[in-house]
């Protein structure tokens, strides 16, 4: 009895993992079938034409180009931010301190604050410094969006680093800043991991975008102007009522999603790497 | 570098205060408790009533984490008991691109099958008509979403069971499913909860994959077969041009304030516990 039921439990349990596995297979599947069709080289290598959107010439360079921007500038600053941040807690304040339980916790809750509410608080700061929705207000509030991924991330590999190696240092007469510029160092493929996450997530995101970037036909050449990004042109184009229009959009939706196929695999390819070095 | 420290720490204080001050107009104008229980949106003529937006987050949401649970306990408990190491490592790269997936991509995968096959094949079994842009569809789409982040942080949860305690129970003659049972399912409830917690305020904020798939109008939806109009996705829609009418910014702002205050008040909860789990485990 007991082993039939063991039996029962674990055909439902395979059965589980396969389907998740097979909405993961259909999902890309579905994207790759629609799109491979519209999906030509213009789609890469033109901004949108005259009459783009009613289905004549031209591609989501644009987008591409305002996505990339915008993510650069996001991760420089956020990576400015989250690696003084990050040796702080692990190597200057005491192990098991209050303050860097503090920091961890609350960097646990931005981590989990909806795209949406960056994308209106961003907003809502731009207005208040008076910058339009532009480049600028982009990165901002893609910045926001990445940085705690960014922190818990990197967190997470410098706190596997073997203590014995601060200490190491320390005792050759090193300081604390020479210390921290050594482990950095160390912690390259790490850091690599959470740039790659870091870019996933924001490069993929709408809500944050879709009103502090704005969007516009032309490549951005200055942090005033407005960006366009890959997601929402995949949803403005989805919303046209011409087919043209809609096929470019699932074609769109194959670049975004090789994008993140590859950011995924390289990540992981890193960190694989990181926990080579560990042992 | 103590100074980044401390402002990491204020910016969430930061978010708050400024979206509270952004939304104290309209709260101060209608009352809190007018905003919350009326269903009357009507913004040209000044009437905020924010129920149908609530009710249809709390329904996509509460659809959403009901698929999935089922799924991801499944699945992880394959994986944490069952499965072998060469299947755990393929295993890992699913669960990451199915996070990885951006929500835009989520939601046009469900405009392509979700919602005909609810318009098709579904909805017609129980009701007369209905276009597919439903609760249902944003609860789908959603659970498959939420699905890697309960995986994974289910999975780390078994892993903080110690192991002297599942060998106890199977040298005693309990099978593997007896002791995932009695043992397993059971240390790690406490894990489980705040997984599922944590999953329900990610899958509150989720705005660009519902919003594509549920419709958007604004009613309290009867069925599952209703469309129906989220918090996240009201404000993405109307947000930007609606600077002209300051009350219905500050409405809007109040949407993004309780959002961010349920999604907190969640996180912390459910981050508090998973941390609790943690420090016991690395004393025992």
């Amino acid at each position: 009895m007991k082993y039939l039921e063991e039996r029962i439990f674990k055909i439902i349990m395979i059965g589980a993992a396969i389907i998740i596995l097979g909405v993961l297979i259909y999902i890309l599947g579905t994207i790759f079938y629609k799109g491979l069709p519209s999906l030509t080289w213009e789609m890469i290598t033109r901004i949108p034409g005259g009459g783009f959107y009613l289905g004549k010439e031209g591609g989501v360079l644009n987008a591409i180009a305002g996505s990339v921007f915008i993510i650069t500038g996001a991760i420089v600053i956020s990576l400015l931010i989250s690696i003084p941040l990050v040796m702080y807690i692990n190597f200057y304040l005491p192990a098991k301190s209050i303050f860097s339980g503090i920091i961890r916790f609350s960097l646990d809750i931005l981590f989990g604050v909806p795209s949406i509410v960056y994308g209106a608080f961003g907003f809502a700061l731009m207005v208040y410094m008076g910058i339009k929705a532009s480049l600028m207000g982009g990165i901002i509030a893609v910045a926001m969006l990445v940085m705690p991924i960014m922190m818990r991330s990197l967190d997470e590999v410098t706190r596997l680093l073997p203590r014995d190696l601060p200490d190491a240092l320390l005792s050759l007469g090193s300081t604390k800043y020479e210390m921290t510029k050594v482990l950095l160092r160390q912690l390259m493929p790490g850091l690599m991991t959470a740039i790659l996450l870091a870019v996933g997530r924001g490069i993929g995101d709408a809500a944050t975008v879709l009103f502090t970037a704005g969007y516009t036909d032309n490549i951005p050449s200055s942090l005033g102007q407005p960006a366009a990004t890959l997601p929402l042109s995949i949803f403005f184009q989805l919303g046209s009522p011409i087919e043209e229009v809609q096929n470019r959009a699932y074609a769109s939706a194959i670049i975004l999603t090789v994008i993140i196929l590859i950011l995924s695999f390289s990540a992981r390819y890193f960190s694989s790497k990181f926990s080579k070095h560990k042992s | 570098m103590l100074g980044i420290a401390v402002f990491t720490i204020l910016f969430l204080l930061l978010i708050g205060f400024s979206l509270f001050f952004k939304a104290l107009p309209i709260m101060k104008e209608k009352g809190l408790w007018v905003l919350l229980t009326s269903a009357n949106w009507k913004p040209f003529k000044g009437d905020f009533g924010f129920l149908p937006y609530i009710i249809s987050t709390l329904y996509v949401s509460l659809i959403a984490i009901l698929v999935a649970l089922p799924f991801s306990i499944l699945t992880s408990v394959f994986l944490n008991s069952y499965a072998s190491k060469s299947i755990c490592r393929f295993f890992e790269p699913v669960v990451d691109l199915l996070s990885g997936i951006p929500p835009v991509i989520y939601g046009l995968w469900g405009t392509l099958t979700i919602v005909p096959l609810i318009s098709n094949k579904i909805a017609p079994k129980f009701v007369d008509f209905s276009t597919g842009y439903t609760v249902l569809a944003g609860g789908i789409v959603l659970a498959i979403m939420i699905i890697p982040l309960l995986i994974s942080i289910m999975l780390e949860v078994f892993r903080s069971i110690p192991r002297e305690m599942t060998d106890a129970s199977l040298s005693m003659g309990a099978t593997k499913w007896q002791t995932v049972k009695k043992v397993i399912l059971r240390k790690s409830f406490p894990g489980i909860i705040a997984a599922t917690v944590l999953a329900l305020s990610r899958a509150f904020g989720e705005t660009m994959a519902v919003l594509m798939v549920c419709g958007n109008i604004a009613q309290i939806p009867h069925s599952f077969f209703d469309a129906c109009y989220p918090l996240p996705a009201l404000i993405a829609n109307n947000y930007g041009e609606m600077l002209s009418m300051p009350s219905y910014e500050s409405a809007l702002m109040f949407a993004a304030f309780l959002l961010f205050i349920i999604v907190v008040l969640f996180n912390g909860l459910s981050r508090f516990t998973l941390n609790q789990i943690e420090k016991k485990y690395q004393f025992s």
